[in-house]
């Protein structure tokens, strides 16, 4: 069953056709999962609060229904370190088309994954895990599991990724915490098979994970044709 | 659903026998159970007559006695006419031989043979297909009895989409041994699906392992069939066809169902333990070594040797098939030397593999067997004989079972197929122990126990 927030999130989606990415990691966050700390915003001035308090680099995002696919839109800024950049910056997001604010958020670094789903013609929800980057489409390192997903399973599928060895910390890097990795699919797993009916395919890309977290940095759900 | 009577009748309608030509399907059905098996047949053709000085009934009406399963061999227009006669008379099943349907993008006609069926519970099999062969019972393949190659009854049920790779595997099957317990071509399964298939054979004590040839599942038919092949408790081995794009292109139009994405299904396979076949090779094997231990293992294989080669062999492709040949606990070397001929003592080499050398004799097989087995860390043996060896003797099969059995370790044996070495390999097959016929096929029965295992 959905929690009543989830359901309310992707019924106030059903006529765009995809959830908006503050909705998206808002029903993640219900679902129990990671996500960062944000300020969704059209004011500068709590924008710059926001850079000061987090002490770190800040990712600057447009939301707008017309933007699908923000990369092709430069509907994206990571990096951001000073209130000038901010400021230059959000101007210029909030002239893309249809922005309705900008997501501005902690950036995080840690090892990129991708996490998604998709409703499969035989088997029903089936869950994706794979190295995430730009690479990830040449490599097409990936590991495929039914939903819902046990912990073991979250185990066996990390061992079939050619690149495990990234996983468990490769050359005195940080590897990833399994266990929340494994808290962290179990709970997709579940969260996609009651919206089974709703979703066409659900994409968690980055997912990005450290030896404390795994957080989800962005969120798209596309919803089924009506 | 009851479908006891559909697999194992005690008498049987062929609807649709000619009388003028002898090789239509319904004659070669009628002819060869009429003949062969114990279960009772009756010819029907509407226009009566007789055939071979047998009566041909008009209808399944005017056969006196209870019908159990009627073949159903005539144009596909008339069918519906047929399987309602069939439902009147209180036949219990139908075997639907007739093309023309879904295959042919006759999608209406099926469906309306399948709603037929599901408001009388009439259960059947096709159509467009082979349909059923029990060993020693009933057979309802249209293919002459002298042109094809049977298996003997065994243990394992085998379902394909296809009927022509049905009668292949069985060849197949034959050659290696490997008996069945009941074969059913579904064709276009418009009735009886593979998910039906899992809970008959899940409660048929014949059977011990479920082997499958699918070209493609319905919207969420795989999810139901995963939840029924960890259910039954049975190894489950399966062959996908319609793995490539042009190999989807051909599913659809053969048997009309879609091919699915083949990404998704391997894994998933992989994910429920059911054991995928990555070839007809492989099917073969897989049944093997499944209908002689339904046990998973991790994959840690012994392999014993009576020559370096072999050994060699044996490691690479357990290696290439993800299987380890682990180090040996150093007792287990220790027990080893002192056990075996001292003539053999120094020139053996102990590790895994094992090589006993061509100087080695039955005894220091069985002890290096017994030994190996009682290794913890090894959970399956090979074991390569070459029964050229002069050491070796005629009853090295028998003996080595027994210490498989005596020590609870699987055990698989390679003997060359040659007539000459019979006696070897029944002495293994006869108390259950799979034998291959190349190193490789040994190694790909072990990965076959390594794929079902539980997870």
């Amino acid at each position: 069953m959905l929690k009543k927030k989830i359901r309310t999130l992707i019924d106030a989606h059903k006529d765009l056709g995809w959830v908006l990415e503050p909705s998206a990691k808002a029903i993640m966050k219900a679902q129990g999962l990671d996500i960062p700390e944000f300020v969704l915003t059209n004011s500068f001035e709590k924008a710059e609060q926001f850079l000061k308090k987090i002490k770190g680099p800040v990712v600057a995002k447009a939301v707008s229904r017309k933007i699908l696919h923000k990369t092709e839109y430069q509907a994206v800024v990571t990096g951001i370190t000073t209130s000038r950049r901010l400021k230059k910056e959000m101007e210029r997001l909030q002239g893309l088309e249809g922005c309705e604010a900008v997501l501005v958020e902690e950036m995080v670094q840690g090892l990129e994954l991708i996490v998604g789903a998709k409703n499969d013609f035989q088997f029903g929800p089936v869950v994706v895990l794979g190295i995430g980057g730009t690479s990830v489409e040449i490599y097409n390192d990936t590991a495929i599991r039914m939903a819902p997903l046990k912990p073991g399973d979250v185990f066996s599928m990390v061992d079939s990724l050619k690149a495990k060895a990234l996983l468990s910390g490769y050359r005195g890097r940080d590897g990833v915490n399994m266990e929340v990795l494994t808290n962290t699919l179990v709970r997709f797993s579940h969260l996609i098979m009651a919206l089974e009916k709703d979703m066409d395919s659900l994409d968690l890309n980055p997912v990005i994970c450290t030896k404390d977290r795994c957080i989800i940095a962005d969120a798209r759900i596309i919803l089924k044709k009506a | 659903m009851e479908l006891k009577y559909l697999f194992k009748p005690s008498t049987m309608a062929v609807i649709g026998v000619s009388t003028s030509q002898d090789n239509h399907p319904a004659n070669v059905i009628y002819t060869k159970n009429n003949l062969r098996y114990p279960v009772k047949t009756f010819p029907v053709n509407p226009k009566g007559g007789m055939l071979h000085r047998e009566k041909l009934y008009r209808s399944i009406a005017d056969i006196e006695e209870s019908i159990d399963m009627a073949v159903i061999a005539v144009r596909a227009e008339f069918v519906p006419k047929v399987m309602e006669d069939c439902i009147q008379k209180g036949v219990k099943g139908a075997v639907i031989v007739s093309g023309g349907f879904a295959e042919a993008g006759n999608v209406v006609l099926q469906q309306r043979l399948t709603d037929m069926a599901r408001a009388a519970d009439f259960p059947f099999v096709g159509p467009n297909c082979l349909g059923i062969y029990a060993p020693d019972h009933v057979d309802t393949f249209f293919l002459p009895g002298e042109r094809i190659i049977r298996p003997k009854k065994g243990n394992v049920g085998f379902i394909s989409q296809s009927g022509g790779v049905l009668v292949d595997q069985m060849v197949k099957f034959a050659g290696q041994g490997i008996g069945v317990s009941l074969a059913v071509s579904i064709g276009n399964k418009a009735f009886l699906r593979e998910t039906d298939m899992l809970d008959w054979f899940a409660g048929d004590i014949e059977t011990k392992v479920i082997a499958f040839y699918v070209e493609g599942f319905e919207k969420g038919e795989g999810r139901l069939f995963i939840q029924k092949a960890e259910q039954c408790g049975k190894p489950v081995v399966i062959l996908k066809a319609g793995k490539s794009k042009k190999g989807m292109e051909a599913v659809s139009s053969h048997t009309a169902s879609l091919a699915g994405d083949y990404r998704v299904f391997s894994d998933i396979m992989k994910q429920h333990c059911v054991a995928e076949a990555d070839n007809e090779y492989e099917l073969t094997s897989f049944c093997e070594a499944l209908s002689c231990f339904q046990k998973g293992i991790q994959g840690n294989i012994g392999v014993l040797s009576l020559s370096g080669g072999h050994g060699v062999i044996a490691v690479d492709a357990c290696e290439l098939h993800g299987m380890t040949v682990p180090r040996l606990d150093p007792r287990t070397m220790e027990t080893i030397r002192e056990k075996v001929s001292p003539e053999i003592r120094n020139i053996i080499s102990l590790g895994n593999p094992l090589d006993l050398t061509g100087s080695s004799v039955d005894n220091d097989i069985v002890t290096a067997a017994t030994h190996l087995a009682r290794d913890k860390g090894i959970e399956c043996l090979l074991a390569l004989l070459i029964p050229y060896s002069p050491g070796v003797s005629a009853d090295i099969g028998a003996k080595l079972s027994q210490v498989a059995r005596n020590e609870d370790k699987p055990m698989i044996a390679y003997v060359p197929n040659e007539e000459k070495y019979r006696i070897i390999i029944e002495g293994f097959e006869l108390n259950d122990i799979p034998v291959a016929s190349s190193v490789d096929g040994a190694v790909l029965m072990a990965k076959a126990l390594k794929r079902c295992r539980p997870c």
